[in-house]
């Protein structure tokens, strides 16, 4: 199976200095992973090293296009504030 | 409110406290050795920052740890926070950039590598720049930011290529505060989270530390003061570090702005106040040397502190441009040898030939004129003047005291943050003021005026920079050790 990148990709280079099967290169807009060379570390790692360095939620998806990490799962932020984060506004008051 | 707890002596504030003043240079208490090696280092040293540049080149994206206050989304243009960037640079393009740079601004004495990632996180890319900075451009200073985590690691290297000054942030000594501030750190090829994540990267980062003052590196803590989680947990920071060589101690506030989009921001976690900071700066000088005057640069800032000239050097500008160094390196020679020269000539204890400098804050509502009144404010524009010459430095932003409220604080509680705000200013100029922030700013060896109401800001600066020449008001830079 194969990882693939979205466009919330931030084009840090984590992952690309990381594969272990040079999966990985720099598309005109995002990172971009091969899927021919992808095995998700298998026989190099016990976890897939993109999936363990990236820092950004939803900026990865497994093979079946699903987020390896779902939003909250990395920045802790609640997926109730995202919104609220988006539109610039305070969320103070959303807090306990 | 005192700044800090009263004491059996007056507490030592402002330019009088250890580390910190624009005559002592902040570094009073080093030894002459470490103040030679930062004399023109305007991160380090407070009275080189008026006359020497600096620059960061943007070569290290990737990161291995997540900050609460940091969000990796780092392409806007419009913020001028760390760990924001408008374009990340090869190290080819870096070269480039930064001997376009050091021709064009002869008195860029510093190079850093300061993210928007963290450098040690982007080995090849970071030593590359380093590698051929050190033999292309052997004048200009080598500096490292880093979270610390491969320090130990990479301590050897960075003292290879001439590092000589870097930069550890460190934001607690306690794995249970770490993990209040790290949600994940990426180490040994797993990601690790928690209390257990904080307690590696703690223990790398003293360890780094430990390492580079052995190899003779000059090492700064930085560390991000968050109210209730780490405030107050500082000053042990502080002593930790200096127990272990660091040389100065940086602690700046959080940037926690909910449009950033980090976790702090979204989350509602305040940034410390003014005199929060002051207050808790004044704490740590007890143990450290402590750094007064960050301008918490974006990593890819160019120019003096407090400005940035990067979209003059953007890489399209730069392209065509071929630079002989060598001219350029005689040329900065010359202009570095003359500021130090000048800053030699300066030095008390009796000094007064070239004109002395004053720092005035201003109160504008269009930043045309000098039209706001002193209790309106919400920002003051700081200009460096002296005879004939004036200097942008930056806006400062202040909370409003004066909102006409019944429920206001003491007035002198009102005011703290307005004081530690101007605290560097000799003087204030403004449409109108009240009596009692009138005294207060004189008590503090700031000088209020607003008779210059109305009046262009550039003439208005002259003409009270004439006045306070006139009364012997210039006579020491700063104010408070005028009156202190």
């Amino acid at each position: 199976m194969s990882f693939s990148i979205s466009d919330r990709c931030v084009n840090c280079y984590a992952c690309l200095d990381l594969c272990p099967s040079n999966a990985i290169s720099q598309g005109v807009s995002q990172f971009h992973i091969d899927s021919l060379r992808c095995t998700e570390c298998a026989g190099h790692f016990a976890d897939p090293q993109c999936a363990s360095i990236c820092p950004v939620e939803g900026a990865l998806l497994d093979g079946e296009g699903q987020a390896l990490h779902p939003p909250g799962s990395l920045t802790g932020i609640p997926p109730t504030l995202r919104v609220v984060a988006m539109e610039g506004q305070p969320a103070a008051s959303l807090l306990p | 409110m005192e700044l800090i707890a009263s004491t059996a002596t007056p507490p030592t504030r402002g330019c009088k406290a250890k580390g910190c003043g624009t005559n002592d240079d902040g570094l009073a208490g080093l030894p002459a050795s470490v103040r030679e090696q930062v004399q023109n280092h305007p991160c380090f040293s407070e009275k080189a920052h008026h006359h020497f540049a600096r620059m960061h080149v943007a070569v290290a994206p990737a990161c291995n740890i997540q900050c609460h206050y940091c969000n990796r989304k780092y392409d806007c243009s419009n913020e001028s926070r760390p760990g924001v960037v408008s374009e990340v640079l090869t190290p080819d393009q870096a070269i480039r950039k930064v001997k376009a740079v050091a021709a064009a601004i002869p008195q860029m004495t510093v190079l850093g590598i300061a993210g928007p990632g963290d450098p040690l996180a982007n080995p090849e890319r970071t030593f590359e720049t380093f590698r051929r900075l050190s033999e292309e451009t052997p004048d200009i200073k080598l500096c490292v930011s880093t979270n610390g985590l491969r320090l130990p690691e990479f301590a050897d290297e960075i003292a290879r290529y001439n590092i000589q000054h870097v930069t550890i942030t460190i934001n607690c000594l306690d794995p249970e505060i770490g993990a209040r501030i790290y949600p994940w750190i990426f180490w040994n090829h797993r990601r690790i989270r928690g209390v257990k994540a904080a307690k590696i990267l703690i223990r790398n980062q003293l360890k780094g530390l430990e390492m580079l003052v052995e190899r003779g590196v000059l090492v700064k803590v930085n560390s991000v003061m968050i109210p209730g989680v780490n405030d107050h947990h500082l000053a042990e920071v502080s002593r930790a570090v200096k127990e272990r060589g660091a040389f100065l101690h940086n602690v700046m506030p959080l940037i926690a702005e909910a449009e950033h989009g980090t976790f702090y921001g979204v989350t509602g976690q305040r940034a410390p106040s003014n005199a929060e900071l002051h207050a808790l700066q004044e704490s740590c000088s007890d143990s450290m040397s402590m750094m007064r005057h960050c301008r918490q640069c974006r990593a890819d800032a160019v120019g003096m502190l407090g400005e940035d000239r990067g979209q003059e050097f953007t890489l399209d500008k730069i392209a065509s441009q071929e630079i002989d160094y060598p001219t350029a390196m005689a040329r900065r020679q010359r202009v570095q040898r003359a500021i130090l020269d000048s800053l030699a000539e300066a030095t008390p204890p009796l000094a007064a030939k070239p004109p002395p400098e004053a720092l005035i804050a201003v109160a504008s509502k269009g930043g045309q004129v000098v039209d706001e009144h002193f209790g309106h404010a919400r920002h003051f524009s700081i200009y460096r003047v002296s005879a004939g010459r004036r200097a942008f430095v930056e806006r400062r932003a202040v909370a409003l005291y004066c909102s006409g409220a019944s429920d206001c604080p003491e007035e002198e509680e009102r005011l703290e943050g307005h004081l530690g705000a101007l605290a560097d200013c000799n003087g204030v100029l403004c449409s109108r003021i009240g009596i009692g922030p009138w005294q207060q700013l004189e008590r503090a060896g700031i000088e209020p005026s607003s008779s210059y109401a109305l009046e262009p800001i550039d003439q208005a600066l002259d003409r009270f920079y004439q006045d306070l020449l006139e009364q012997g008001k210039l006579t020491t830079s700063h104010p408070q050790q005028a009156t202190a």
